[in-house]
């Protein structure tokens, strides 16, 4: 049996006129997260989807570990785990042969993996579920038909099935799809790279003895001279992707028996298979120029779009996601709208450094010239016997996570810098990450406490203590994403202060009390 | 270089026998060969640099 999604009652029409803080467009992967993390944080929140369920097929099934640890601080992360696939092993051949393997096993003491293998729609699932508790005013079968932007909100029009209406939004946040409606009707291009390729993405159910790992071919006997790719999900569902070529004939390659022999072939005579779900896509690395568009801000494929390869769209969406959701809140209870400001920088950032990996792994993949086409076989052929040519193959490198370039005051550490994700380490009976609420501070030593801030005693000499290269009664600033804002050898209240203030575009607190 | 003559003749003729396509995968593990051996990317995106420029 197929896979069964729910499905969601259409929400019937609302009253005109209502102002809302934040409209979500898009009840996707990335759209949730958002509604979800803002709702927790207290903003009201509306989504709009024009459907009335999830993903349809298995979609961004690689969540990474940062992405799972935003999960976890959402609520989700134990489940996700329970369910998902871990994997660590990647095997690369060429031909018929192995020319390269690596293990993403990390050191121990990490509550969450380097990856996991999760069907979209058990993800979308359980957000929509999650949403609903925290209170999110999810409306199903509406579609947004017009969008009108100004510098202090937008009015979206809105269609159902049982009429018209429109509402204000001081934010509307469009998550809704590479082929965003929002981005469309606002006239924003979205500017990159078409490869002139397509790609075959089948799901399959068998209960097969393959192990948990991530198989990629180049110019497999069983799919000569393209490429393909293995990947287990949860519930005997594998991943399978074959490269077609630019001249595929696509009314013919989606045909049952066509994807059918594709796969034996690839399984051998004896698997026993069944098709779960077919698609065929033509991959693009593209984005907006700005995400910020006054109040409309633009996050996941709506903003940005990737070649799958390395895991980086559903990743960078949940993470834009994260990087927004805590400025939005600080913006609705005061703060600065220049704080959103940094969602764009920081998340351009993210996008540049998603699309330059994606570009150069499809690049790799799909090679676009002779010579292209000459230095990545010799890459291969190399692979084998010279260990060096092996960092060169590119089958897709994996999504990491993002470096912000933060530059406020700081001393300086050797293991951590501002900016880096915080590193999660074993403590008490739990994990420091699972510790971190809004602004944070972890303290290797003892601190007093400070207002406004979640203040974390650390054993100084703990392994949090070693992977931070805390000095004893040192501090760690964090932000409420979990990134680094600053290291301090002592702790000072005033500095401690100072920091959040900046970070938030707010006058330091002596100004706004003068 | 106290040959070369000689050397220049065994890169041109590792090729002999070879079509297109096998002479430019060649030349390609050639070059990620010496790249390896030189170890040093500014050295080879310098030796690159010349020889677009000398084209």
């Amino acid at each position: 049996m197929p896979h069964t999604s729910p499905t969601y009652a259409a929400t019937p029409a609302a009253p005109s006129g209502t102002r809302h803080p934040a409209v979500v467009v898009g009840g996707g992967l990335v759209g949730l997260t958002l509604a979800l993390d803002l709702a927790r944080r207290g903003v009201p929140v509306v989504m709009l989807d024009d459907d009335n369920t999830v993903s349809t097929g298995s979609r961004a099934i690689c969540i990474a570990k940062r992405t799972l640890e935003i999960f976890a601080r959402l609520g989700l992360g134990p489940r996700m785990l329970a369910k998902g696939i871990t994997w660590n092993v990647g095997r690369v051949f060429a031909g018929a042969h192995e020319v390269f393997n690596f293990d993403l096993l990390p050191e121990g003491g990490h509550e969450y993996p380097a990856f996991i293998n999760l069907q979209q729609y058990y993800v979308e699932e359980w957000l929509v579920e999650a949403c609903l508790e925290a209170g999110v005013d999810l409306r199903w079968r509406h579609r947004v038909t017009a969008v009108a932007s100004r510098a202090d909100g937008a009015t979206i029009s809105v269609g159902t099935d049982a009429g018209d209406y429109t509402m204000d939004a001081d934010w509307l946040l469009a998550a809704d799809g590479a082929r965003s409606f929002v981005r469309e009707t606002l006239g924003l291009p979205f500017v990159g790279r078409t490869f002139r390729d397509r790609f075959l993405i089948a799901d399959v159910r068998m209960q097969a003895p393959f192990p948990t790992e991530r198989w990629f071919w180049f110019d497999p006997p069983f799919h000569p001279n393209q490429s393909a790719l293995l990947h287990k999900q949860p519930d005997d569902i594998w991943r399978i992707d074959l490269q077609l070529g630019w001249d595929a004939d696509l009314d013919a390659e989606r045909d049952p028996a066509r994807v059918t022999a594709r796969v034996q072939a690839m399984l051998g005579p004896d698997a026993r298979f069944t098709l779960e779900w077919v698609s065929i896509y033509t991959f693009r690395c593209r984005r907006l120029a700005r995400f910020v568009h006054d109040r409309v801000v633009f996050v996941g494929d709506s903003a940005h779009q990737v070649s799958p390869f390395g895991a980086r769209g559903g990743n960078g969406g949940v993470q834009d996601a994260d990087n927004l959701a805590w400025k939005l809140a600080a913006v609705l209870q005061g703060a600065p709208a220049s704080l959103i400001d940094t969602y764009d920088d920081e998340r351009i950032l993210a996008a540049d450094e998603n699309i330059l990996h994606s570009t150069r792994a499809t690049d790799f993949i799909t090679p676009k010239t002779p010579a292209a086409r000459a230095y990545r076989d010799a890459v291969l052929s190399l692979a084998a016997t010279h260990p060096w040519a092996r960092a060169m193959v590119n089958s897709g490198r994996l999504s990491r996570p993002c470096r912000l370039a933060l530059t406020g005051d700081s001393d300086v550490w050797d293991r951590v810098r501002p900016g880096d994700p915080a590193i999660d380490a074993p403590l008490g009976n739990g994990w420091l990450l699972g510790q971190v609420r809004g602004f944070t501070l972890l303290a290797f030593g003892t601190a007093p406490p400070l207002d406004g801030v979640t203040t974390v005693g650390v054993p100084p000499d703990s392994l949090a203590a070693r992977r931070y290269g805390a000095p004893p009664g040192g501090v760690v600033l964090i932000r409420p994403d979990q990134h680094v804002l600053a290291t301090f050898d002592r702790f000072d209240g005033a500095r401690i202060h100072a920091a959040i203030d900046a970070c938030l575009h707010r006058a330091p607190a002596m100004e706004r009390a003068a | 270089m106290t040959d070369p003559d000689a050397l220049f003749a065994a890169l041109v003729g590792a090729h002999d026998g070879l079509d297109d396509a096998a002479s430019r995968r060649l030349d390609a593990r050639l070059v990620l060969l010496l790249a390896q051996h030189i170890n040093d990317p500014a050295v080879v995106l310098d030796a690159l640099r010349q020889a677009q420029e000398a084209a």
